[in-house]
């Protein structure tokens, strides 16, 4: 059992911080305001390989590990919770799936272009009526020749508009399991530019107002047999298997946003004055303090030790991570929300205003409770592994 | 090496265009301090192309005696004649101090010409005395302190420090010296200086660079370091177009406008204002300080300044540690008027 | 090509320095990190490997520490090929002099064609090293370069001054000194970090500098000597006022000028 960092590790926060501080924090309020998605560090990331850390190199990766990867997220999301998930949605959620899943054609195909940043990632599995319950799916693809037809929509997509390359999942057939009649789910990969695949609707979020939310639309969208990603049928476990890796990379986003919101309050409470002195001479303000930085600690460990655990996995597809991943995911989200809420309260009246960061934190700080898994969801995973 | 062979203060006057730099008068005046309690003479080393008109200017700013290396070799500064022919008339006149401006041309000579005549140099000097090396004796070897060594004090760490240091064993005792630090002296009309023409030969070598093109920048702002007044805005001014209000209060006042390298970084005004530690350094007799936090850096730039007046809306930044005058306040809303009641009072006159 | 860049590691002077109670800078509490003219003059080395990188190498050395590796690792991480570390502690306490002899004496042992050096180190900032290991090695200098450009065996350089640049041209081999103007140094890469990790990095001691003589080296060998090194000592703060309108606040500074008989 070692706590301490490796020197690759320490290096690469050293790294992921300086670019976080300089590229990435100077646009987060704006982006935020505007609800921009910030192409430009997209194309910075790309030139660092930020977008395919955990890609070995003969696939145009960097070779790095999961934590290497997390920590990327951790501290983007520190400074802009938006580029944080920008990240996460296309390295856990279309790179991992393919690298996993994928033939060797179809990895030679797309993975090349996606860890380099060329292109980049969504996953589409949530619909209106099937968001934490995959068996309500309603989208359908249908073998026709050497094509797969797809009709149906998806919605709340990360990366919606803005990526190249998605993971779609659509029902292939109805199968039958302990008696009862099950959908069959495929995934898919999908290009942008498919004739029959458009974009509906643009959310308007609460938080990561950047971050590019839309509807997918397939209407007699045709694409190609080689496409299907694993096996027939195989969907619903590539859904299972990539939203384990997903909620590591949402556990790191939501660890970075405490992390930043606490980092941000504590520079606050030794400036801000009241009664005469730094609020930070209260001793409300200290005990606020340590139990904050203490839960966020916690998180960290839990966060940290999920990497490692898929790192295990990389090396031995017979371990699980999907304990650790939902640990990770519960207590980070819920810490991010508690921290956050709680860093705007010791902002006082500033806290509710724009201009200053925690406000941003707290919104984006929600939605990590929420997607890839709601916290209900996280606990339903650890506890049927309790009482298996 | 016989360091008693080694005598007199030189000093390399800096010419730009066959005009005598600035700095070149600085260093003389303090040359002259020097060899006061060495008591030994001030010698000027002109180095250039036609350049022996200058000679004069040097012996009004305090000169004893001028030492001429002209050759047309040495119309533009390039490295390799220059430091040949400083370490030349340095290995042939046996000075015991060598002073040089920091400027980006003595910044290049000085080293290159330190290690050529295997001394010591100490860089970016502010303050050059005689005294004992070591300060304090050491007790019991008492004798083996020296005496009349250049004791050449300079920053060091972006300014958070200061270091003074000796080249006891070595000489000369070379030093570069920060411009707008060393006093001249009032130029004494006619004086006359001994002057020697000296020519060490220069072939060209494999180190001679050759210049493509000469670009001057096209520059009518006056230098900040001769400004009387400066009034300095840095980040707090807020956008390029708000320096208006500076220019304004610095007219009326008939100073300059200067600013902070923050200020610079942002591309709101040119390198040239700059104030601080890697800018220049300033000693006007007033300087305003408008929505600059006051950082180290920029300090160390400014505060020799007679009379330093801050404004800034935080009243724990940095600069009221170092103005005479604070005012914690809104700089948009102040110097406007400031601007007005100044010209007033100036009116009424 | 061969291009060597010297490079150092610098305490980060940024947040300010902190210091011992005995008044000697606390070096371990601040971070290390790759002197910023240094790190331009890397940036310009890889840039010119970018062009051709076929044919062009790039090796990074420093002098220092055993820790100062890190500079090396991270200048890899960026895109260097080969990192040479030189330490010993017959080294320790250099002035620019002795630090320049035993730079020089390491290169002697490296094949290049072009030396990049930071103009100048923000821990001494002295901008003497770099000449002075042109002078050593008896290859032309030019310092303060804002741009370099490589034609054949010729490196051309714009070169600033005060009030003007020059564009010069140098046969190689040839010494430059970096501005940090020459350009915004590249971020590493995270695979980029973990080959630097693994890679060796070449160690000297004294036995392996060429043509040096001993009375050049270290503390010794360092012909200026500190007689004295402290905490700056600042001029003591003056007034400070917190008017209530800005009518008051000029009524103040307009007061002040009069005394002072500014105006």
């Amino acid at each position: 059992m070692d706590f301490t960092l490796s020197k690759e590790h320490e290096m690469a926060r050293t790294l992921f911080k300086e670019f976080a501080e300089n590229e990435v924090k100077p646009l987060a309020q704006e982006i935020d305001e505007n609800h921009r998605f910030p192409r430009e560090t997209v194309d910075k990331m790309a030139k660092y390989g930020f977008l395919g850390i955990p890609v070995p190199k003969e696939l145009g990766g960097q070779g790095c590990d999961p934590l290497t990867y997390v920590m990327c997220v951790e501290e983007m999301s520190k400074v802009c919770g938006t580029t944080g998930v920008i990240v996460s949605a296309h390295t856990s959620l279309c790179v991992d799936p393919i690298q996993t899943f994928g033939t060797d054609e179809q990895k030679k195909k797309y993975l090349p272009d996606l860890a380099s940043g060329k292109k980049l990632g969504a996953f589409g599995l949530t619909e209106p009526g099937a968001g934490t319950d995959a068996q309500g799916q309603q989208t359908k693809a249908v073998l026709d020749g050497d094509e797969w037809i797809l009709n149906g929509s998806k919605c709340f997509i990360t990366n919606g508009k803005e990526a190249d390359v998605y993971v779609i999942f659509a029902v292939t057939g109805k199968i039958e399991k302990r008696g009862k009649m099950m959908k069959e789910i495929s995934a898919f990969i999908v290009e942008k530019g498919t004739p029959g695949f458009t974009f509906g609707t643009k959310e308007n979020k609460m938080g990561i107002c950047a971050s590019s939310t839309y509807e997918l639309i397939f209407t007699d969208c045709r694409i190609p047999k080689a496409n299907l990603l694993g096996a027939q049928g195989k969907g619903f476990n590539i859904a299972m298997h990539t939203l384990d890796g997903g909620r590591i990379g949402i556990a790191a986003q939501a660890l970075g946003i405490a992390e930043g919101a606490l980092e941000t309050t504590i520079q606050y409470v030794k400036e801000r004055k009241q009664f005469g002195r730094a609020i930070a001479a209260f001793q409300n303000t200290q005990f606020q303090l340590a139990d904050m930085a203490t839960k966020v600690e916690a998180a960290k460990l839990l966060v940290y030790k999920a990497a490692m655990k898929k790192a295990e996995y990389t090396k031995n597809p017979k371990v699980s991570y999907s304990v650790e991943a939902a640990m990770a995911k519960l207590c980070a989200a819920e810490v991010a929300m508690e921290v956050t809420t709680k860093c705007v309260q010791l902002h006082g009246g500033y806290g509710y205003i724009r201009e200053y960061d925690v406000e941003r934190m707290m919104r984006d700080a929600k939605i990590t409770e929420i997607y890839e898994g709601t916290s209900e969801v996280q606990r339903m995973v650890i506890s049927a592994n309790l009482l298996k | 090496m016989n360091l008693e062979e080694y005598k007199g203060v030189f000093v390399f006057a800096q010419q730009v265009d066959n005009e005598v730099c600035g700095i070149a008068y600085e260093l003389l005046g303090k040359a002259k301090e020097l060899a006061q309690p060495l008591n030994t003479q001030v010698t000027a080393v002109l180095i250039g192309s036609d350049v022996k008109n200058l000679v004069d200017n040097l012996a009004e700013y305090g000169a004893d005696r001028v030492i001429v290396v002209d050759d047309p070799e040495l119309k533009e500064y390039r490295t390799e004649p220059y430091a040949h022919a400083l370490s030349s008339v340095i290995n042939e006149y046996k000075p015991e101090i060598v002073l040089v401006g920091a400027t980006a041309i003595g910044r290049d000579l000085g080293p290159t010409v330190s290690a050529r005549v295997a001394t010591g140099l100490t860089a970016d000097c502010t303050v050059l005395e005689i005294g004992d090396f070591p300060l304090v004796a050491i007790p019991g070897k008492e004798s083996e302190q020296k005496h009349n060594q250049l004791l050449m004090t300079r920053p060091a760490f972006g300014g958070n420090t200061i270091a003074t240091i000796a080249c006891p064993n070595n000489r000369p005792q070379m030093a570069t010296v920060r411009p707008g630090v060393m006093q001249k002296i009032e130029p004494v009309k006619g004086a006359k200086a001994e002057v020697i023409e000296y020519n060490p030969g220069f072939t060209p070598n494999n180190k001679y660079v050759e210049i493509k093109e000469v670009v001057k920048a096209v520059s009518d702002v006056k230098d900040i370091m001769d400004a009387k007044i400066l009034v300095s805005g840095g980040r707090g001014v807020g956008s390029p177009e708000n320096f208006k209000i500076l220019e304004d209060l610095a007219e009326a006042l008939g100073g300059q406008v200067s600013c902070s390298r923050a200020v610079v970084d942002s591309g709101w005004k040119p390198k040239e204002l700059q104030v601080g530690q890697t800018g220049k350094t300033v000693r006007p007799n007033v300087y305003f300080a408008i929505g600059i936090s006051g950082a180290i850096q920029h300090v160390a730039g400014m505060e020799e300044s007679d009379i330093i007046i801050a404004i800034n809306k935080d009243e724990d930044a940095p600069i009221f540690d170092v103005a005479d005058y604070g005012v914690v306040g809104d700089l948009n809303k102040i110097v406007p008027q400031l601007t007005e009641q100044i010209k007033k009072a100036i009116a009424e006159k | 090509m061969k291009i060597v860049v010297c490079i150092k590691q610098v305490p980060d002077t940024k947040g300010g320095v902190k210091f011992n109670p005995d008044g000697t800078l606390d070096r371990a509490s601040m971070l290390a990190i790759m002197n910023p003219d240094d790190k331009a003059g890397l940036e310009a080395a890889l840039k010119l490997k970018d062009a051709d990188p076929e044919n062009t190498e790039v090796t990074v050395l420093t002098m220092g520490l055993p820790k100062a590796a890190d500079v090396l690792r991270e200048a890899i991480a960026m895109g260097a090929d080969k990192g040479v570390l030189v330490t010993d502690r017959v080294l320790g306490g250099a002035d620019t002099w002795a630090t320049s002899t035993t730079i020089a004496g390491a290169l002697r042992n490296i094949d290049y064609d072009l030396i990049i050096t930071g103009r100048q180190a923000i821990d001494g900032d002295t901008a003497q090293v770099g000449p002075q290991i042109a002078e050593h090695l008896g290859i032309p200098v030019i310092s303060y370069a804002q741009e370099i450009k490589v034609e054949g065996d010729k490196v051309i350089v714009k070169r600033q001054y005060d009030d003007r640049y020059h564009m010069l041209e140098a046969k190689m081999p040839c010494l430059v000194t970096a501005l940090s103007e020459l350009g915004t140094p590249r971020y590493m890469t995270p695979g980029g970090i973990f080959d630097a990790c693994k890679a060796e990095i070449t160690t000297w001691g004294r036995a392996d500098l060429k043509d040096v003589e001993d009375c050049n080296l270290g503390l010794a060998g360092s012909p200026t000597k500190i007689a004295k090194a402290s905490d700056k000592v600042r001029k003591g703060a003056g007034e400070k006022v917190t008017p209530d309108s800005p009518d008051e606040a000029v009524a103040y500074i307009v007061g002040k000028l009069k005394d002072k008989h500014v105006i």
